[in-house]
């Protein structure tokens, strides 16, 4: 879903200057994490750069038993929250969802849905 | 091959707080007898679960920090497993993670002190970032 959309977008700003050949690995950093960024016309949305909690704040062990941290990157369903949502790093972003699934597997965090 | 471990089970919330204590000492004593030792041991309460296990919508934490071989997990967790209040358990090896921590201390703190020595502006605004984290 997400893809699609911007994909629509990116290939608008490169035609303008760019070679058309990366567009995979290209487009969608224009285009912004999901939303019409860029898109033609004059809107242009200030979207403040995501930055990753566990970098700024220093937070160098994602513990499986800490699962109030853990609940900030775990969306409603119960699903682990994408990076390009959360904005965090790619190393962080594997710790944590490696904290997440064993936090789930003692009962800390729900595999589905909200915690009973 | 000394490692460290964390041992985490859940037992059921009716559990008499006696027996309990009553299944930790034969754990230690399991631990002992194997060449192992039991470093910590720390009751985290009772607690929801986040999903039914075994019909139980509440259980009992206990965690154990366990420095001993692999066999010695396994015979703590065929323990845990014929342990009948016991409705969930997790082993997690820690001491790689604990290595990896202190070398990344280590190399902050040197940083810290290049930095201090360089300028002294931004030392108490590292410091002040830091605390939070070690606070945490």
């Amino acid at each position: 879903m997400a893809d699609e959309t911007k994909q629509e977008g990116a290939p608008a700003s490169e035609r303008s200057g760019d070679r058309g050949g990366d567009r995979g690995s290209r487009g969608p950093r224009t285009g912004g994490p999901g939303g019409p960024g860029g898109r033609e016309g004059g809107r242009k949305f200030f979207r403040r750069k995501k930055v990753c909690k566990f970098c700024v704040e220093k937070i160098d062990s994602i513990d499986y038993k800490d699962y109030r941290t853990l609940g900030q990157f775990v969306a409603e369903s119960g699903k682990i929250v994408p990076r390009r949502l959360t904005g965090v790093c790619t190393r962080h972003q594997r710790r944590l969802s490696t904290a997440i699934k064993l936090a789930r597997n003692i009962a800390l965090l729900p595999f589905a849905g909200r915690a009973s | 091959m000394n490692r460290t471990y964390e041992l985490m089970f859940i037992v059921r919330p009716d559990m008499p707080e006696e027996e309990q204590d009553k299944l930790i000492s034969t754990l230690e004593s399991a631990m002992t007898s194997s060449g192992g030792a039991m470093k910590k041991v720390e009751r985290m309460g009772k607690r929801r679960l986040a999903y039914t296990v075994r019909r139980f919508y509440e259980g009992v934490y206990i965690l154990l920090t366990v420095e001993g071989s692999g066999g010695l997990v396994h015979e703590l967790e065929r323990r845990l497993r014929v342990t009948e209040p016991v409705i969930k358990f997790l082993t997690v090896r820690v001491d790689e993670e604990q290595k990896r921590l202190d070398k990344i201390k280590k190399i902050r703190e040197s940083r810290r002190k290049t930095s201090t020595s360089t300028s002294t502006a931004a030392a108490p605004a590292e410091a002040a970032a830091e605390a939070p984290a070690a606070t945490a």
